[in-house]
């Protein structure tokens, strides 16, 4: 078996375990198995990095066995610069989750457990997958954890969201489902992704390909105008579904982009560049104020998620080496900045139980250890230097610059309203004097929470003050994927 | 007529089901027990034996005609025929604690009933002859009225038996007089000699689609699509929940099989004709299918309602068969997409109405949706089967219903017809609406309270096959290729010949 297999069906594997074994009396175990499971199946994906070729654009890690003949489906995966930071950020993000998730799930901790690691097992293989089909499967299965993670563990009108969340994606990607068949078709009968790299298309066809494709991933990543499911969604998933929703599902849809929609259908891509720089500004500027009206905190997160996710379709669509690397770097940065901003708000609503912003007030008085933690996450939200979320806005905004002064100007005045709405929440909760009697009563982080937080501060402040790990990664496979958008698959 | 060996061989099955049929009928005369165990265990094991036999059959792979081409045993027909006396195995198996509860077992009719019915479905699969498929057919309905209408003193299951009975013998009615046109019109019964007189060019075209148009309103009759579907709500609610599977489960398959023989077999020449017909239908089926099922409360209404719109995707796959001069593999590709649809959807409804009838044990039906609520804390193991088979039939992956889906929409797209991709793109956002009531049947079970906190028992035999059929639907999911190999190598082969 090899590593990418290891790293998609160990969490599957002991999801399964806790789904067969588990009960709700034996809590306390299924957490420790959860918790272990989670951390092997970090240290699989660890191998990797170690032997990962940062100098080749090629894929590596390769597998490649037939899986449905009949179809000529393979089960194809391999990693390249785009992909290969996802797999470990999955997995980093569903120890996170398994950890900060420890209290406050209390029934069917097992049920709720073994969804979040076959999720993350899931959204692995979305990364790694090479064929079309397969790719389709994983994200697609995405759907059903998700689903029954919101529907479950929810909040009060959990049940619109996650019909919401499950018919609005659905929806895109069956559009995604015959493009992949129409592919499949015009390639004589294959799914691979390599064949359709290759394959001439003609303009009208690139045209509708380019589209369905973005039915799927707009959806997904959400772009403005089809984001409005990911504030109802965010407000009522339990925290740790927010995190990993932010954190990693909104990324398979940009990921898509740059695996399907660019290399796929280049002249399409080129030809509609304009709505696409157009919707992700509109995502930056717009979105941006709607989220400085916000009176909840986690929908102020969930529209800042559609702000960040603004850069990275930005920065796509721009077409040079910046743009690009700049935008994966801003969803890498945005994984670990939106699950730290998701689980903060849940180490509050597990104590007060509102994600109200005026049920608080002076929380630094009472949490200074948690205060200071939210401060950072505060601050890398909204890109200060030094922080994971400086790099990526930063590179994208430079990109832009250079593309179009105007289109550079846009993108980088939004930084203005991330800073307004992030910061101006956290002086609304944890600044002033003590607001009322619950926020009297808190209790700081216990040694559980601590880690988390610690775990993720880390992280946004390696990411912002060392970057060229994450950068250096990508960028033979950034150099690749351009100079290929760059050449035209009309057919002559 | 001419009996020769290879005669008697192709019907071994068919006959040895006969057989334990009648002995099965008198050996239950001596039985006792209130829920028949002797009688089921035996009933099991005929079913097993037949089911082993045309396996065997099926795999050896060979085209037999036998009594003076009356009958046909081919790859196709015969997995048709393992795979429905599988299902009517797993149907007996969940349903029997049902039926011994209403005072369905004082007689052992119940297990007679089923192997004529089955006995039906294989004369129907594996006739080569318009009346001895038309003899299959009646078998199979007058054996499957008469298991409607077995609860005697329940009023709703007797409304149902009638209304079946009126519409099926209307739908009958249909079939034999597009079978008599057929006749006048090429001179034979015989589906061979009839595809050959069709071919010959030198038969009256108008009296052959007349004759067509009738023979496809008496099969939409038996598949029930859109415009010809509406017995199936009203039965599917009627009938005491473990024959409606019997109804739904197995009989899919052999409608099927009697479809590919008269339209395929017999009528392929005039594709370009009944696949304009089908078209209109499965958008029918697609469209009021799924809406209507939205709407209802009744689980079985529901699953009625979701069946319809499902049989409109086996029709997608049949029309894909033939378009612009298409190659053997075009056509094996289309047929086959619709065979593995057709074998994942008995296979899913078999584990929903597991689920249903193990629910409804207690004194109580399970009809209302709502009786589904909070399942998930009375037994994960049930809700999970339930919901793979919810999420099967919505078509998301990895689950078997979903390969069903890609199958059918491929063998739509390869044919290039702009036609065939819009309806393409219909399908898929009919099936987007589909996801909603298949999800709210989640829903229900995942998200909502329990009401009764009674916890759900079961045998150990209904246990193990409930499981194992869950299984099945997952792993399907995860390895379809050995089923979909399966499929169009058999239809290849009925086409080849």
């Amino acid at each position: 078996m090899g590593l990418l297999s290891l790293a998609i069906w160990t969490p599957i594997a002991f999801g399964i375990v806790l789904l067969a074994l588990g009960r709700d009396d034996q809590a306390k175990t299924v957490r420790w198995v959860a918790l272990i499971g989670a951390l092997v199946s970090l240290l699989v994906t660890l191998p990797l990095y170690g032997q990962f070729d940062s100098h080749s654009a090629a894929m590596q890690f390769v597998e490649n066995a037939p899986w449905i003949e009949r179809f000529n489906i393979n089960y194809h995966l391999g990693l390249d610069g785009i992909s290969f930071w996802f797999v470990l950020l999955t997995a980093f993000i569903n120890v996170i989750v398994v950890i900060a998730s420890w209290e406050s799930i209390t029934s069917r901790v097992n049920q709720y457990m073994g969804a979040f690691l076959i999720l993350s097992g899931l959204m692995i293989g979305v990364f790694c997958a090479l064929d079309g089909m397969l790719f389709y499967v994983f994200f697609e299965a995405t759907l059903i954890p998700m689903y029954l993670i919101i529907g479950i563990w929810g909040g009060p009108n959990k049940i619109y969201a996650a019909f919401k969340f499950f018919l609005y994606t659905l929806m895109g990607s069956l559009l995604m489902l015959i493009a992949l068949v129409y592919l499949y078709t015009q390639s004589g009968g294959s799914f691979d992704l390599a064949t359709w790299y290759a394959l001439p298309l003609s303009s009208t066809a690139q045209t509708y390909i380019f589209f369905a494709f973005l039915a799927a991933f707009a959806v997904k990543v959400p772009m403005w105008p089809v984001h409005t499911w990911l504030p109802d969604v965010h407000v009522e998933a339990p925290t740790g579904g927010s995190a990993v929703l932010a954190a990693i599902m909104l990324k398979l849809g940009a990921y898509g982009f740059l695996r399907f929609s660019l290399p796929i259908a280049p002249d399409a891509s080129h030809e509609w560049s304009g709505l696409m720089i157009g919707l992700s500004l509109i995502a930056v500027v717009y979105v941006g104020l709607v989220a400085m009206v916000q009176k909840d905190m986690k929908k102020l997160v969930a529209y800042s998620s559609v702000a960040h996710m603004g850069f990275v379709t930005l920065g796509f669509f721009i077409f040079s080496d910046l743009g690009v690397s700049g935008g994966i770097v801003q969803m890498i940065a945005h994984g670990f900045v939106s699950a730290a901003m998701f689980l903060s708000i849940g180490v509050l609503y597990d104590r007060v139980h509102s994600r109200e912003i005026a049920a608080y007030g002076g929380v630094v008085n009472t949490m200074p250890k948690f205060a200071a933690f939210a401060l950072l996450f505060s601050m890398a939200n909204c890109g200060l230097p030094g922080t994971a979320g400086f790099v990526g806005e930063w590179m994208v905004i430079l990109g832009a610059v250079k593309f179009n002064f105007w289109i550079g100007f846009a993108a980088a005045s939004a930084l203005i309203f991330g800073a307004a709405y992030t910061l101006w929440m956290f002086k609304r909760v944890y600044l002033g004097p003590v607001g009322n009697h619950h926020v009297k009563d808190l209790l700081d982080i216990n040694p559980r929470e601590f880690l988390v937080m610690a775990l993720l501060a880390a992280s946004v402040l390696y990411m912002g003050i060392y970057p060229k790990p994450f950068t250096d990664v990508m960028d033979a496979s950034v150099t690749q994927l351009l100079k290929h958008v760059a050449l035209s698959k009309l057919p002559n | 007529m001419m009996i020769d060996n290879i005669s008697w061989i192709t019907a071994y099955p068919e006959m040895l089901l006969f057989g334990m049929a009648c002995v099965i009928a008198l050996f239950d005369l001596g039985v006792k027990t209130p829920l028949r165990g002797a009688t089921y265990t035996l009933t099991l094991l005929t079913l097993a034996v037949v089911a082993f036999l045309e396996a065997m059959y099926a795999s050896g792979g060979a085209t037999y005609y036998g009594f003076g081409n009356m009958v046909v045993s081919d790859a196709m027909g015969n997995w048709l025929k393992c795979f429905a006396a599988v299902a009517t195995m797993i149907t007996l198996v969940y349903g029997r604690p049902y039926a011994g509860d209403r005072g369905m077992l004082r007689g052992g009719e119940l297990f007679t009933l089923t192997l004529f019915s089955l006995l039906g479905m294989f004369v129907m699969i594996s006739g080569n002859n318009f009346l001895v498929i038309y003899l299959g057919l009646e078998l199979l309905t007058l054996s499957s009225y008469a298991l409607v209408a077995l609860r005697r003193d329940h009023v709703a299951a007797t409304e149902a038996a009638i209304k079946y009975f009126v519409l099926g013998a209307m739908a009958s009615g249909f079939l034999l007089y597009g079978m008599s046109m057929l006749y006048g019109a090429t001179g034979s019964l015989d589906i061979t000699s009839v595809f050959k007189a069709i071919v010959s060019g030198h038969v009256d075209h108008q009296v052959l689609i007349f004759g067509l148009v009738f023979i496809v309103c008496g099969l939409a009759f038996k598949l029930g699509v859109v415009p010809f579907h509406m017995w199936i709500p009203d039965v599917y609610q009627g009938a005491p929940t473990a024959i409606t599977l019997m109804i739904g489960g197995a009989p899919k398959l052999a409608a099927f099989g009697m479809t590919m023989r008269l339209l395929v077999e017999g009528m392929l020449p005039l594709a370009i004709d009944w696949q304009q017909m089908l078209m209109v239908l499965s958008i029918g089926s697609l469209l009021l299918g799924n809406l209507a099922a939205i709407m209802q409360t009744n689980v079985k209404r529901m699953l009625a309602y979701s069946t319809i719109s499902q049989m409109g995707f086996v029709l997608l796959g049949l029309i894909a068969g033939v378009i612009n001069g298409s190659s053997l593999d075009f056509s094996t590709n289309a047929y086959s997409s619709s065979m593995f649809y057709v074998i994942t959807y008995v296979l899913t409804t078999l584990a929903s109405f597991g689920v249903l009838l193990l629910l409804s044990r207690e004194g109580f039906e399970s009809e209302e949706i709502s009786d589904l609520a909070g399942l998930n804390q009375r037994s994960p193991l049930y809700a999970g089967i339930m919901a793979v088979s919810m999420f099967s039939l919505a078509g998301i992956p990895p689950l078997a219903g979903f390969y069903a889906k890609l199958s059918v929409l491929q063998a739509l797209m390869v044919s290039g017809d702009p036609v065939y991709l819009y309806l393409a793109i219909f399908a898929v956002m009919m099936s987007l609406i589909g996801a909603f009531y298949y999800l709210r049947v989640v829903k229900v079970m995942y998200f909502d309270d329990p009401i009764t906190a009674t916890h759900v028992v079961a045998g150990a035999d209904v246990r193990v096959v409930l499981c194992l059929n869950g299984l099945l639907i997952v792993a399907l999911g995860l390895m379809p290729g050995g089923l979909m190999a399966l499929c169009a190598q058999s239809i290849r082969q009925m086409l080849g010949t």
